[in-house]
This record gives structure tokens, C-alpha cells and sequence, in this order.
């Protein structure tokens, strides 16, 4: 029995030798410990699945042309020093003179010219449908490159240039072409500020590059490490936000209004609501499907749903009420808001006037159940989804569903899983739910409109590309695609003030309030961090982020002793 | 004997085919599909969405018609390939798998072996004892009629959040880097000690309940009564009842294999553990059909190999059995 015992423990102190790898400890006051990104366990650093790939892939380890900062609507260069459109059809880029690749390697106009030749020759590529409208890409010189355009599409082209990481022609040249966006690539050999250092199941940590080509241009950032944490549980990551083991948290956390002053938790604004607005949540209403194929119904429902005890109750004053656009407060996007279009066809809280519509339009209650039928007589019945466990959004459809109730609509909340709800919203088969997927701030509301009335999927059995209600109107899609090719900013004004018209009077989705850019921060071990006083940066470190606010926010980090 | 084991490997054979057969078709009539679940984390233009979308369900080989994924998938696990993670991807499931494992290793075969451990000790304890029998019996019937997932939040909320002494989450502290020191491996046994206690406390009670009955029947057999009658000392008498009774304690480990790995998925659930049974749950959410798959097949290989070991182990214990099939002969 003893020697039972004495192996066991022998065995016991192999399993946990086994766990634990030999790694040193990095000193706290030099490493920056953040996390809202990470969801799962660090498995892919490649730049060309961005979507798959550890947030800080680009931006932080692979660089962009441009970086772009919402708060000044600046683009500001990056690996690029210039670019500009020379005439209708051709751009100009002129790269800086001293870039180079962590190997050592020189980074230059080849190396750009390979980035957008590999999405040409695998469709994998989030950004190969450039080709479309794309023609040719002229080398002038070393740094200096002409893109040659057939469709010139110039708020998508805006877009790119800070979506697109450029990489090393030759280290990606050695793959085999079809094997480009199956890479892991887990020692990535990028040009950024940080070096994909170490990771375990639960964190992926970054090393500062010593020798970054921007370091004259920029600065070093201050940390020598940072430490991108997977935290699942909200109670955690608020817990160690208090303590000061978490230095930066992107994640909405219930609560902060009440302990932000007590733990001196900074957040954006020092008052509500705290966040800076970061994308719009909106109600989809399936056109697909009776009664939300009538623009009466819709603009009845827009007047019903009271947004404010759910901002008050469900979020804390942490998130503001949309306008009627769901346009997001920043300058790209306002720039293009008409007032007096809003004016004329936007909506308010007011179930008198939504009772009022739905009257006007025959929506009566025939058999006295409080509830209205279809002015053909038919019962209406209908359910609003949001995943399960987004809580959130849980609480805020019940709100809704009340509201409707008030007006006589029955519409129940149901949370199906993740899965199931995804399900169906690309397959058209809810009938409402709530969705933000892809109204993020972007230099141009394109990216909005765009993905709001998608129109080259919305005919198909399943639609991954957004117009989750399969809204269908070819004037619309047409105006959309003519503002993504107008140059000229008053045209586009005029483009984008029809498209707002139609919006409005056809309601086919409805804007409720902006999820904000949650950012809570301690300043145990850095501070200087972006804020009210101090907006140097888009606090932000998601995914995809990085050069839109995170970079700058790094740069801008001092030691707190 | 070779009779026995021919028996045995058939009946294993046939049901490993089932298991994984079920195995392979459940995910895939669960609602919604991995690929577009993948990509709904990336915000991007529509138009590459849907061109990532062909691209995807055309690597993962969904786009084949299902009987053509299901031989697909039998040829490639005899390759000892189980294909790539969705949700990690493109992490191999036997790498993601492995790393895993491990965490289970940790969990489990200490709360098995100490549980059966104890829970024989206590039960045969109660046995010889009517007052101690009176007082503790209830409480593990309370204890091995409790779900694992129900003791762990119940564990969660007592020794974590009302007497917060443990932690909740996770298998070391955030602040922590994995390394070979005193205060690491300390703290990893400190994140063990919740999902620890709940599985053992549970796992105890069954045992201690079935030695109880073995021993209180073995007291009574005509060989205890013999021995009573021939003057043998209660010490001798309880000795033999004990080696007699410990033979169904023995077959329980082996039934109880399967339901302790469920009972470690719900309780590593509850506390995050990230042995297999988190990444189970992971898996589901995200539909990860390949993960999902990979994790159940090695889920099925344990149970069934830990069920086979015992059986064989029991032609050596237990006589009857060998007798039974050298008779048939």
C-alpha cells in the first residue's frame, strides 16, 4: 500500500511536469495585459484568414498601407507614406523609404504588388474580389506603384487600404498557392511593432520589435510584452480590471457605472455613457414574410419600440439611442447624414402614431384578443430571436416585445442557440431579430449601406452577406453601388441623401441603439491611456482594430511609476 | 479463455462501429452549419463573405452528399486523422486534442482512484457499524444520487462565491505563465481543488454505498456464519467478506468509466476547466463538427478500452468466471 501511494505521487508529479512548460516570468511593469479579442485558444497568425487569426495578427505583427482613426476621419500613413487618386481611373502610392521585414529583409513595392497578385490567384482571399474592378497594378519604383482601375469603386478602395496586411513576397512565395489560407503560419514574419512571441491555451503574448522600421517615424511603444488574454466570464475579467492584473478590457461589463469610480476604472467619458458608440444594433424585419412585407407595418413598429428604459436598465447608460439612420456619431459617416431628410421621414417614440399607421392601414383587432390581425383578417403571431446568453440582448427584446404588445402586435422573444440563430438569419427563416454584425465605424457609411441592403446574395437560399430581412428593392442596390463609385463628395452627398429617403420610408430595418466601443482601463501599471481628455486613439484592440486606434493607443502607453 | 476474449472483442468491435457511427451523424443534424458560424466573426464585405463561404465548406468537404463524408470520414480515421478544427482553425483535432487530455489525466484519475479508494474504506466502515451506518448512509445516497453538475455548482457556489476559499475558473491564475515553480504548481493545484472535490464527493458516495451492500451480504453468507460457528475472530471473518465483496466494486469501476467522463464534461463545464469536456462544449457551440467528432471518439476509445481492461483484469480475480467458460468447453 505504501509503495501504491509513493508511485502515485511519482506519476502526479510527472502529469504536472508534463503541463507545465518551462517559460521565465515576464515582469508585470513591463507587460500590458489586455483581453475582449481572443475567444478562443490561439491557433492561427495568418494574415490572410483575418478572421480566424489571433487579434493583433494585423496591425500588430502584419502592417496595412494605411492605419485609419475614426475620431479625426484621418487616414493616417503607415507602411504608406503617400497615395492619392491621380485621375478617375488611377491611384498613386508612394511607400516609405525605410521599411523592412522582422527577418531583416527590405519591404517595398514587390512585396505590395504580391499581396494583391496572391488574391488573384487564390479566391480564398477575403480581398480577391478587388479583381473585379481592378486591372492592373504598375511598378514604378522601388517604392512608388500605380493601381490601374477598370470599375473604380473609391470608398471601397478607402476601405482596403487599412483592411489589407501587406506580407513578405518571399516567405509566402515558397507555399504552394492553394495552401496560402490553410497556414497557420505560427512563427508569422511580419513588419509591425510586436513579435509573435509565446501562447498557451488561454493567452497569446507579444514581444516589442526592437529594430520596427517606425521607430524613428513613431516611437517604441512602452510595453515589452503584451499579454492578450481569453476570458470567457464577465465576473472574471471585471475582477481582475478591479485588482489591476488586467490593464485594458474591450469587453461590455455589467456594473461599470457603479464601481468604475470606487476601483478608479477609466472609461471613455468620465459620465454616461462612458463609451464611445463603436457600431449599431438593429432590428432585421423579414420582407420575406407577411405582415413585414408592408412598409406601414414596418414604419409602425420603428414608432413603437421605446429605446430608453433599455438603456437605462439593460445596458446602464453604457450605449446611446440611434438616430433614425443608425448612423454612427463619427464624421465619415455624419458627413453624409441629411437633417432634413431625417426631418421629413424619420421617426420618433410615439405608439400613438404607431397606432395611428396600423389603423390607417387596416390592421384591426377583428376578434377583441387585444391583439391586431392583418387587414386581410389573418392572425398575427410572430417571434423576435437573439442568441442565447447574449443577456444583453435578452432583456432588450423582451422590452421590445412589450412595446409591440402596447400597440396591439404580438411578437414573443425566443433565444435559440447560437448556431440556430445564425442558421436563421442566412437562411431568411425568422421572422425578427436583433443583429450588429457589420455596421462598424469604417471611413465610409458604404461599408453600412452595404451591408444593410446587400443585393448580390439576397436572391440565393442563404445569405452570409447581410440584408438578414431580404429586402429587395433595385433602386436602392443601385444607389448604393453608384456612392461607392462617386469621387466627388457633394455628388455623393446627393446619392447618399436618396438612399436615406428610401430608407426611411420603407423602414426595413430598424436602427434602436449604438453598442458602444467598450474600453475600461487601469492605471496600476500604465497610464496615459486615449479618453475624453485625451483622444489620441479608437481604444480598441479586437481584432481587425489594431490599425484603427490600437496601434496609436500602444504608442501612446507610459509606465504608471 | 480465448473464447471469452473472442466474445468480448466482438461485442467491442460492433459497438465502437455504432458509437462512432452515431458519433459522426449527430453534429451534423444539429441546425446550422460550422462554416458560416466560423465566419460570422468576420466582419468583412459581403462579397468575400460568400466566396469564403464556397471556399470553406469546400475545404472541410461539406459540400460532398453525406454518404460520401461518412466513408470519407471512416477512411481518414484509419489514417489516424480526424481532420482539422473549425473553430481553431486550422489546428489538426488530434494537436487540439492532446492538449487537452492532459488536464483530464489530472482531474480524473486522482478522483477516480482516491474516490474508490475512501469510498470502499467508508463503506465497509458502515457496514460492521450500525451507528455509523445510520448516520453516514443517507448522506452518500445524497451524494451519489447528485449530477455532477449539479454538485459542481452547488461546490461553485458554496467554496467559490459564499466562502470564496477556492477559485472558479480556469486551471491557473491569469497572472500566471505555466512554469516549473513551487507557486505555479500550487496554484494549479489550488484551481484543481473545486472540479476535484465535486467529482470525488460524488464518485465516493456510489462506492461507498456498494461496498456497504457487498459487505453486509458477504456477513451474511453461509461461509461468515461457518466461520462465526468455527470460532473465528470478527477481525478474520471481516477480512474474507472484504476480499469477496471488493469483486463488484471492481465490475462497478468499469460501468462507472462512462458516466464519470460525463460527469467530468458537465463539471469541467461549470468551472471551465479546459480538459476535453470544456472543449466539448466549445465545440458544440461552435459546431465544430470535426472537434465534436475527434473528442467523442476518444471519449468512446476510453470507456471501451477501460472497459475491456476490466474484463480481462476479472478472468484473473474472479474464478467463477473462468470456470464457467473452461466448463463450457
Amino acid at each position: 500500500m505504501k509503495s501504491f501511494w509513493k508511485n502515485s505521487f511519482i506519476v502526479f508529479i510527472l502529469i504536472i511536469l508534463a503541463v507545465t512548460s518551462f517559460s521565465e516570468t515576464l515582469k508585470r511593469e513591463e507587460t500590458f495585459f489586455f483581453g475582449g479579442g481572443l475567444w478562443s485558444a490561439p491557433s492561427n497568425w495568418n494574415p490572410l484568414t483575418p478572421w480566424a487569426a489571433v487579434p493583433g495578427t494585423v496591425g500588430g505583427i502584419y502592417e496595412t498601407l494605411f492605419a485609419y482613426d475614426p475620431l479625426t476621419n484621418e487616414f493616417i500613413p503607415w507602411l504608406a507614406e503617400e497615395g492619392y487618386w491621380k485621375d478617375d481611373n488611377h491611384y498613386y502610392l508612394k511607400l516609405r523609404d525605410n521599411l523592412k521585414w522582422t527577418d531583416g529583409e527590405v519591404l517595398n513595392a514587390d512585396d505590395v504588388i504580391y499581396t494583391f497578385e496572391i488574391a488573384k490567384m487564390n479566391t480564398g482571399i477575403t480581398y480577391s474580389s478587388i479583381w473585379n474592378w481592378m486591372t492592373n497594378i504598375k511598378k514604378l519604383s522601388d517604392t512608388e506603384l500605380e493601381f490601374e482601375f477598370s470599375d473604380p469603386r473609391y470608398h471601397e478602395w478607402n476601405y482596403q487600404l487599412y483592411q489589407i496586411s501587406i506580407i513578405p513576397k518571399h516567405i509566402w512565395e515558397r507555399y504552394p498557392i492553394d495552401d496560402v489560407v490553410t497556414l497557420a503560419n505560427e512563427n508569422p514574419i511580419g513588419s509591425g511593432m510586436y513579435l509573435a512571441y509565446d501562447k498557451t491555451d488561454d493567452r497569446m503574448i507579444f514581444k516589442r520589435n526592437d529594430d520596427w522600421w517606425g521607430k524613428d517615424t513613431f516611437g517604441l511603444p512602452a510595453p515589452k510584452y503584451l499579454v492578450e488574454l481569453k476570458i470567457f466570464s464577465n465576473n472574471v475579467a471585471l475582477g481582475m480590471l478591479m485588482k489591476g492584473e488586467l490593464d485594458v478590457s474591450n469587453f461590455f461589463l455589467p456594473g461599470i457605472p457603479s464601481v468604475k469610480n470606487i476601483y478608479g476604472i477609466k472609461t471613455w467619458f468620465k459620465n454616461a455613457p462612458y463609451m464611445l458608440s463603436d457600431n449599431t444594433a438593429l432590428l432585421f424585419l423579414n420582407t420575406r414574410k407577411k405582415p413585414m412585407d408592408d412598409p406601414r407595418f414596418r414604419k409602425a413598429l420603428a414608432y413603437s419600440i421605446n429605446v430608453s428604459p433599455i438603456i437605462r436598465r439593460v445596458f446602464e447608460f453604457q450605449v446611446e439611442k440611434a438616430n433614425p439612420l443608425g448612423f454612427l456619431p463619427i464624421e465619415s459617416w455624419m458627413k453624409y447624414y441629411d437633417e432634413k431628410i431625417v426631418e421629413e421621414y424619420g421617426f420618433t417614440y410615439s405608439p400613438a402614431m404607431a397606432n395611428k399607421i396600423l389603423d390607417e392601414a387596416g390592421y384591426k383587432d377583428i376578434d377583441n384578443d387585444g391583439f391586431r390581425e392583418t387587414p386581410d383578417g389573418k392572425k398575427i403571431d410572430l417571434t423576435i430571436i437573439v442568441p442565447f446568453g447574449w443577456t444583453d440582448w435578452m432583456e432588450s427584446i423582451k422590452n421590445i416585445s412589450a412595446d409591440f404588445e402596447k400597440i396591439g402586435i404580438k411578437a414573443e422573444p425566443k433565444f435559440p442557440d447560437y448556431g440556430k440563430y445564425m442558421e436563421d438569419m442566412n437562411s431568411a427563416t425568422f421572422d425578427m431579430l436583433i443583429n450588429n454584425f457589420n455596421s462598424n465605424v469604417s471611413s465610409t457609411p458604404w461599408t453600412y449601406f452595404n451591408w444593410l441592403f446587400e443585393s448580390n446574395q439576397v436572391n440565393n437560399e442563404k445569405e452570409y452577406g447581410g440584408n438578414w430581412g431580404r429586402y429587395v428593392n433595385q433602386e436602392l442596390f443601385d444607389l448604393v453601388n453608384e456612392f461607392n463609385r462617386t469621387r466627388d463628395e457633394e455628388k455623393g452627398k446627393e446619392i447618399a441623401s436618396k438612399i436615406e429617403k428610401i430608407f426611411l420610408e420603407e423602414m426595413p430595418v430598424i436602427p434602436l441603439w449604438y453598442n458602444g466601443m467598450w474600453f475600461q482601463a487601469s492605471e496600476k501599471y500604465w497610464t496615459n491611456y486615449p479618453g475624453e481628455e485625451n483622444p489620441v486613439a479608437w481604444p480598441s484592440l479586437w481584432g481587425g482594430r489594431w490599425q484603427v486606434g490600437g496601434n496609436i493607443m500602444l504608442l501612446n502607453l507610459k509606465p504608471a511609476k | 479463455m480465448g473464447k471469452y476474449l473472442r466474445k468480448k472483442i466482438l461485442i467491442y468491435l460492433i459497438t465502437f462501429f455504432v458509437a462512432v457511427s452515431i458519433d459522426w451523424a449527430i453534429p451534423r443534424f444539429m441546425p446550422g452549419d460550422p462554416v458560416s458560424l466560423l465566419l460570422s466573426r468576420f466582419a468583412g464585405l459581403p462579397e468575400a463573405t460568400e466566396k469564403l463561404n464556397t471556399y470553406f465548406t469546400k475545404a472541410f468537404g461539406l459540400d460532398q452528399p453525406l454518404w460520401k463524408q461518412y466513408i470519407n470520414f471512416w477512411i481518414s480515421l484509419f489514417k489516424g486523422d480526424l481532420g482539422v478544427s473549425v473553430f481553431l482553425y486550422p489546428k489538426s483535432v488530434v494537436d487540439i486534442i492532446k492538449g487537452s487530455i492532459i488536464y483530464d489525466i489530472v482531474l480524473l484519475v486522482p478522483a477516480i482512484i482516491l474516490s474508490w479508494l475512501a469510498g470502499n474504506k467508508l463503506g465497509a466502515l458502515a457496514a460492521i457499524n450500525k451507528k455509523t451506518d445510520n448516520s453516514i448512509i443517507p448522506f452518500f445516497f445524497f451524494l451519489t444520487s447528485s449530477p455532477y453538475f449539479w454538485m459542481a455548482l452547488l461546490m461553485a457556489w458554496f467554496l467559490g462565491f459564499m466562502i470564496p476559499i477556492f477559485p472558479l475558473s480556469g486551471a491557473y491564475s491569469y497572472t500566471m505563465t505555466p512554469s516549473f515553480t513551487l507557486e505555479f504548481i500550487l496554484d494549479f493545484l489550488y484551481h484543481l481543488a473545486l472540479p476535484f472535490i465535486s467529482l470525488f464527493l460524488v464518485m465516493m458516495g456510489g462506492w461507498a454505498i456498494g461496498m456497504r451492500n457487498m459487505i453486509i451480504y458477504e456477513m451474511g453468507s453461509n461461509y461468515s456464519k461457518y466461520m462465526e460457528a468455527l470460532g473465528a475472530s470478527d477481525k478474520l471473518i471481516r477480512r474474507y467478506a472484504f476480499r469477496n465483496a471488493i469483486l463488484p466494486q471492481v465490475t462497478g469501476l468499469a460501468l462507472q468509466l462512462g458516466t464519470i467522463i460525463l460527469g467530468s464534461l458537465t463539471t469541467q463545464s461549470v468551472f471551465s476547466y479546459p480538459g476535453l469536456g470544456f472543449l466539448l462544449l466549445q465545440a458544440i457551440q461552435n459546431q465544430d463538427y470535426f472537434l465534436i467528432q475527434g473528442i467523442f471518439l476518444v471519449i468512446v476509445i476510453m470507456v471501451l478500452v477501460g472497459n475491456f481492461i476490466v474484463d480481462v483484469i476479472y478472468v484473473f480475480i474472479d474464478p467463477r468466471i473462468r470456470y464457467s467458460y473452461v466448463e463450457e468447453v
